[in-house]
């Protein structure tokens, strides 16, 4: 104890002339990092709060002069995509929500409760996050088109509905198509928390003779609240901003059930060129949902990426 | 026990005796009374996986295109030589692997990078890692329309810059030979903060005192990394690697999004773009098809390896 006076003394001394070196060095470099990170989103929402004229003679970067700036971009973008947030929604929320309740029963079932051969299965799962979407479009729309075309069949249903419009039956195999491929990365997400809880909480209750189904509703699923917001984060983050299989089953963006994402690369495009002032707009207005729910979560964003992937 | 004694009573009727008590212990495992949990994700996910890739196979293997449905009566592996013997696949491969190479070589150089620059005890550190990741929480389409704007020949920042520093204005994405580059340039900026997250959780799991055994032995700070820190950081790195690869086989809204149409810019035509023009804009779907099987088999190959080695760690 005595030994540790000088050295404490010797690395404080250490510290303070590493300070003037290194320590200035690195917090340079993680605000050149932070700049470079930054630097696209600041441009955009700059741009979108300029005039065309202003656009064209500031240069990116800089905010808006009281001439040069307006709302107009915002509001004609806002009036573009205000339907489609709509649909979005209506499309991602019942989506996540799906995805994620059967990636927590497939994760129990095949985590908490033991049984031979389950690891052929996890693999199956884990082979469905890692699969390229390429590889079932051509079936996908020939699946929801000729075979089996749901959105036709709801449409009455849909007409007689409050809220919604017919329209919106489209959406439903969308919806349905992000549910199926949603569940192998819910089902992993909630597997790595599950294998984290110790097994003596299943075991204790099954020798109390507690049901499969009774330990899971009354042990696993309150015990999961966090994993369900960690997955529920991303989950609607990756449904939302998904433009693949919107693109595969939604007939074009002048569609009235075409989502976000869908419209966004044809806002402010013309003949003459780009209206980068209201398509940087709508890029923002895009990815305001996300945005809000990444900055109010964004632990809980950070660790669905780390334990689930990109 | 029991049955085993019933059984030897009576012959005949013991056998039933035991092929029910079987079929009783079967039907009260473990395996069946938890197959409602798995079970009904399994199926579903199990159709629209693996039916969907056995389905996207079937009409590979025929002639389908345009609006008449395919004819699975004559099967044969003509559109996968069709595909082979064409100069725009292989163009697309080629820069596929280019992409694939580049953007995770570089996106793990830098992530691991910036996790340790945040790990050397740097003040406000989990904000600064929300800033490093904020991209990755953008939609692809989102953040296309953003390079976009950067990429701009005339009041892009990138240009501006390069243009304050005395050099002429670049083409980013307009000139063949350097658009592949700039993309990855803008990916690599999206995914980056990814690789950071994962690098950082996998650094916080080390001992401390390693480091401190490597200061004590005289070690410098680069060598402690480089010896020591960073080859620890193996499974991070395999992990990460997988998903980078991955995304890289399969990057279309990025590439779709920045013009807005089915070809990307000249020069970045990858086989996921090429896919689905042939479906949905040229209606060759089995040809597109094939290209599909193709590319589903460059992503095994990545995934397979990795599965197995998770597997051999037991860490699966």
């Amino acid at each position: 104890m005595s030994q540790s006076t000088p050295d404490t003394n010797y690395d404080v001394a250490s510290l303070v002339e590493e300070f003037n070196l290194a320590r200035i060095g690195q917090y340079v470099l993680v605000i050149i990092f932070i700049a470079f990170f930054l630097a696209p989103l600041e441009t955009g929402i700059m741009t979108a709060l300029k005039t065309n004229e202003a656009v064209a003679r500031t240069i990116p970067l800089a905010p808006p002069t009281s001439e040069g700036f307006t709302w107009d971009n915002l509001q004609f973008a806002f009036d573009r995509l205000s339907d489609a947030f709509f649909n979005s929604l209506f499309m991602a929320i019942p989506a996540t929500i799906g995805s994620v309740l059967f990636g927590s029963m497939a994760a129990y079932g095949l985590t908490m409760v033991r049984w031979r051969g389950q690891m052929a299965f996890l693999v199956l799962f884990l082979i469905g996050i890692f699969l390229p979407y390429q590889a079932v479009l051509v079936p996908l729309a020939r699946f929801w088109n000729n075979i089996f075309p749901l959105a036709t069949m709801l449409e009455p249903t849909f007409e007689a509905l409050p809220i919604v419009q017919d329209f919106h039956s489209n959406l439903v195999p969308l919806l349905i198509t992000h549910i199926a491929y949603g569940i192998p990365i819910c089902t992993i997400l909630f597997r790595s928390y599950y294998q984290s809880l110790p097994s003596s909480l299943v075991e204790a209750a099954k020798i109390d003779g507690a049901s499969i189904s009774k330990i899971y509703r009354r042990i696993v699923l309150p015990i999961s609240k966090p994993m369900f917001g960690v997955v529920f984060i991303y989950q609607f983050t990756q449904i939302y901003n998904e433009f693949l299989f919107a693109f595969t089953l939604i007939t074009g963006a002048d569609t009235p059930e075409a989502v976000v994402t869908l419209i966004l690369p044809a806002v402010g495009a013309s003949t003459s060129g780009i209206d980068f002032g209201v398509r940087m707009s709508a890029a923002f207005l895009a990815a305001i949902p996300t945005l809000i729910i990444y900055v109010a979560f964004a632990e809980q964003f950070a660790k669905g990426l780390r334990t689930g992937g990109g | 026990m029991d049955t085993h004694e019933t059984a030897e009573a009576t012959q005949t009727s013991g056998e039933e005796v035991e092929w029910e008590t079987k079929l009783r212990y079967f039907l009260n495992s473990d395996f069946v009374r938890s197959s409602p949990y798995w079970g009904i994700p399994f199926l579903i996910m199990g159709i629209a996986v693996y039916g969907g890739m056995g389905f996207n196979i079937a009409i590979s293997l025929t002639d389908a295109r345009g609006l008449t449905p395919p004819d699975y009566s004559n099967l044969d592996l003509e559109m996968y030589t069709q595909v082979l013997g064409n100069d725009a696949f292989l163009q697309a491969t080629q820069n596929n692997l280019v992409l694939l190479v580049t953007f995770t070589t570089v996106c793990l150089l830098l992530g691991m990078f910036l996790a340790i620059l945040l790990d050397q005890g740097i003040r406000y550190d989990d904000k600064v890692q929300t800033i490093y990741l904020l991209p990755m929480s953008l939609s692809f389409v989102v953040t296309a329309q953003m390079w976009l704007w950067m990429f701009n020949n005339n009041n892009g920042l990138l240009n501006i810059i390069v243009t304050t520093f005395g050099f002429q204005p670049v083409d980013w994405i307009g000139d063949p030979s350097i658009a592949l580059g700039s993309i990855i340039f803008a990916l690599i900026w999206q995914f980056s903060g990814y690789t950071m997250v994962v690098y950082l959780a996998g650094l916080r799991s080390l001992p401390d005192d390693q480091f401190e055994a490597a200061r004590v032995d005289g070690a410098s700070t680069v060598k402690t990394y480089l010896r020591i820190i960073i080859p620890q950081l193996k499974e991070s790195s395999v992990s990460a690697a997988v998903v980078l690869m991955v995304f890289a086989l399969k990057a279309f809204t990025f590439l779709y999004a920045l013009t807005g149409r089915y070809r990307p810019p000249n020069g970045t035509d990858i086989l996921a773009t090429l896919m689905v023009r042939q479906a949905f804009k040229f209606g060759k779907w089995a040809y597109a098809a094939s290209i599909a099987t193709y590319l589903m088999v460059l992503a095994l190959g990545v995934i397979a390896p990795y599965l197995y080695y998770q597997y051999r760690q037991g860490s699966l």
